[in-house]
């Protein structure tokens, strides 16, 4: 079986030494919180809006009750204990109480009906994701899905939710499977969510449950006229990740972006905080049903594609354990990579077919998210149009299963109407010609692009190794991935962490 | 020199455009293309393609020939007054030259939440694909973030050594911008000799880039500006050969 004669042994080993390393990163995350990860509890127990400054009532209750005991118990017992004190039944009526400084917070003696309270209440928001979930099912069923693997997915990014509704509906109709809203830049070191729909940002637009919730319902109007299921994206990255899940599991969102480490190498975000906020981000996603795009494409833009091909691997194989471990199914595994060895290169076509094979071959029933070149896109339009249509081909003949459409005014200007309408009409070419080119293409045993396969998961099992003979964060904290060195002790969101007391309680975990 | 488009023949004049006009397609909408052709000096314009995006659009190439004469010594260009450098060469230009690694601090000062503009900058996610200063192996980088007041900042060049502290100001409230830049350009003053100051590198969108004396600083950044203009701006004007 496969294509490049994988040694099954060494793929074994490859996985056992990245459950080796990210181990101690899982017992870590187990055992810590964060107000993002203790926001997004109150978020599922019901607690919703802004105050009149948009400070979410979620930040204003997790802050202060965070005054008054601290994080490391969890909220939901301080504050369900409140509640019931309180004789509310609304929980932001607490919150905007909270923040006028009319109710104070402590850890009862005996927790049993807060804690009891605090679960009826997240269960109803848990209930919430499940019915949304059953909801997607049913359409996919009523609309029907997308026609064919790999699905095209295209990106809006106005940075205004009413022109993105338009666009999206737009790159529906010529042929998207996926739209993807791009995130106004910065957002992902807010450490909160703005509230309601926007009309401004900076190249790209705000991640609101309002605009979350705009979109699908214009995807879901556009999805019954065309007859087939248009999937939604957006991001759970940043200071907000747990958060960003539970907002995308209420409004069914159908795809997020989350990677394990990249806001840790590329937002100098707390390496603890992140990984915390990750494992629990992903329980909500396995939850969901929704399907999550790994980040490697990153790791290109910044190293070179040929030396760093093996940080991919290790980072995917990472990514996959993590993912395995919060209870994400292999289906929900958008393991990213992407096209970006330098054109110059000699047999640069085929070095990114023995890559895009290995992640194949790697991980056989993961949908993976093939993602377009950028670095070497160079204003030459008509080159930048070449080079797409053979990622696309490299797409088609390695079986990736989400294409992320590139464009060939990629580092020109945001994209034109005819720079989709032209980037289209190069994919579908090349599935229409070539779709099924991947029943004939067979590597020549011992040859060029099966050597090269083997190369790559040979390095990558020898960083792997490295990597959990010391452990992950030491990794990270001496520049293994990327070129940064990102220490645990430092970093954004840092002091947004706290360690678990004995006491400790999550109703949505327990 | 009088110079003008070359298709396959000196003097030919000969260019090739494509658009998009919000008309569905047909006759009507081909006649609309070539007499925009017509309109921007192609004459006689080709229409070689039209194409229907949707319901109200269509996509046209042209072909054809312009009359316009271009006269290569009236020609004016604004020159940058420092090179444009690559993230190697900026590398490279401070080892040389600096023998350590060159310290950057930056800040968003006052009330400014707004840490877009500092961190496009600065993060090495950097913007529109172009790598943040946190990239530049040779760069050492403090990102202190938003709402960090003068005297913090100050503090914070003191301690890093800063060889410079760049500032962003995205909120014009009441020419916010414009009286925290003063403030942060006095704080430094007077916090230390002119010698160990570190250069004073403001960004916003809403500056004007004229203003940098005025404000006492050394240089003023606008809208769009990159990562690669920053620090090539920061290794001309630190390293240049011509500072003493």
């Amino acid at each position: 079986m496969g294509k490049l004669g994988l040694d099954p042994a060494v793929v074994a080993r490859a996985r056992e030494l990245a459950a080796r390393a990210g181990q101690p990163v899982v017992e870590l995350a187990r055992s810590h919180t964060t107000v993002s990860v203790e926001r997004a509890v109150l978020r599922l127990a019901g607690v919703a809006g802004a105050d009149s400054d948009g400070i979410p009532w979620v930040n204003r209750l997790v802050d202060a009750v965070a005054a008054d005991v601290g994080l490391s118990h969890g909220v939901a017992v301080p504050v369900f204990d409140a509640l019931l004190r309180e004789g509310l039944d609304d929980v932001t009526v607490l919150a905007q109480k909270a923040a006028a400084g009319a109710v104070g917070f402590r850890m009862p003696v005996k927790p049993g009906a807060a804690r009891r309270a605090a679960g009826t209440a997240v269960r109803r928001g848990l209930r919430l994701v499940d019915r949304r979930r059953a909801e997607r099912d049913r359409l996919i069923r009523r609309y029907g899905d997308a026609p064919r693997r790999p699905w095209i997915y295209l990106i809006v990014a106005t940075g205004d939710i009413h022109e993105d509704i338009p666009q999206a509906q737009a790159a529906a109709r010529a042929g998207a499977d996926v739209i993807a809203v791009i995130r106004s830049t910065g957002q992902s070191l807010l450490d909160y969510v703005p509230e309601g729909a926007t009309r401004e940002g900076f190249a790209g637009t705000y991640a609101t449950q309002e605009n979350f919730r705009l979109m699908r319902a214009a995807l879901d109007e556009t999805s019954k006229q065309l007859g087939r299921y248009v999937r939604l994206t957006n991001y759970a990255s940043g200071l907000c990740m747990p958060e960003m899940a539970v907002l995308a599991g209420m409004e069914r969102l159908d795809m997020m972006l989350n990677d394990s480490m990249y806001g840790i190498l590329f937002r100098d975000i707390n390496p603890v905080r992140t990984f915390v906020d990750q494992r629990f981000s992903r329980q909500i996603h396995a939850r969901a049903g929704i399907i999550i795009n790994t980040g490697e494409d990153n790791y290109l833009t910044t190293a070179d594609a040929v030396e760093a091909a093996h940080t991919v691997t290790v980072s995917q194989l990472l990514n996959e354990y993590f993912a395995h471990e919060a209870g994400l199914q292999d289906w929900q595994l958008g393991i990213g990579h992407a096209f970006e060895i330098n054109p110059e290169l000699p047999e640069s076509f085929r070095l990114e077919l023995a890559h895009a094979l290995l992640a194949r071959e790697l991980f056989p029933d993961a949908p993976l998210k093939w993602m377009p070149p950028t670095k070497h896109m160079t204003g030459d339009v008509f080159r930048g149009n070449l080079l797409d249509g053979f990622f696309n081909l490299a797409g088609v003949m390695t079986g990736q299963g989400i294409l992320l459409v590139g464009m060939m005014t990629e580092a020109v200007v945001t994209p034109w109407l005819s720079d989709r309408d032209i980037a289209l009409q190069n994919v579908r070419y090349v599935l229409d010609g070539a779709g099924n080119l991947h029943e004939d293409f067979q590597p020549a045993p011992g040859g060029f692009i099966q050597t090269r396969a083997h190369q790559v998961l040979d390095e990558a099992v020898q960083l792997l190794a490295d990597i959990s003979d010391k452990s992950l964060l030491d990794a990270i904290a001496s520049g293994t991935f990327g070129i940064m060195k990102r220490p645990p002790d430092a970093g954004r969101g840092l002091d947004g962490v706290a360690a678990h007391a004995s006491d400790y309680f999550n109703p949505v975990t327990t | 020199m009088i110079v003008r488009p070359y298709g396959d023949t000196t003097g030919d004049g000969m260019v090739q455009v494509s658009f998009t006009l919000p008309l569905a397609h047909d006759k009507r909408a081909e006649g609309a293309a070539v007499q925009l052709a017509n309109k921007m000096g192609l004459d006689p314009a080709m229409l070689v393609h039209a194409k229907p995006m949707g319901e109200a659009f269509t996509f046209f190439v042209v072909y054809g020939r312009v009359n316009h004469l271009v006269d290569t010594a009236t020609v004016q260009v604004a020159e940058r007054d420092y090179p444009l450098l690559s993230a190697k060469e900026v590398n490279a230009a401070v080892k040389r030259r600096l023998r350590r690694r060159l310290s950057v601090v930056g800040a968003c000062i006052g009330t400014d939440a707004h840490t877009v503009g500092i961190d496009a900058i600065l993060n090495v996610k950097g913007v529109a694909g172009e790598k943040g200063l946190e990239y530049y192996r040779e760069l050492a980088v403090t990102n202190m973030g938003a709402q960090v007041s003068v005297p913090d900042l100050v503090q914070a060049a003191v301690e890093r050594r800063a060889d410079a502290v760049l500032v962003s100001q995205v909120v014009t409230q009441r020419d916010a911008h414009l009286h925290n830049t003063r403030a942060m350009a006095a704080a430094f003053r007077e916090a230390l000799p002119a010698h160990r100051r570190p250069l004073l590198v403001v960004g916003g969108p809403r500056f004007d880039e004229l203003m940098a004396a005025e404000l006492g600083v050394d240089r003023i950044f606008g809208r769009g500006t990159t990562p690669r203009e920053v620090a090539s701006y920061l290794v001309h004007a630190l390293l240049g050969e011509d500072r003493k």
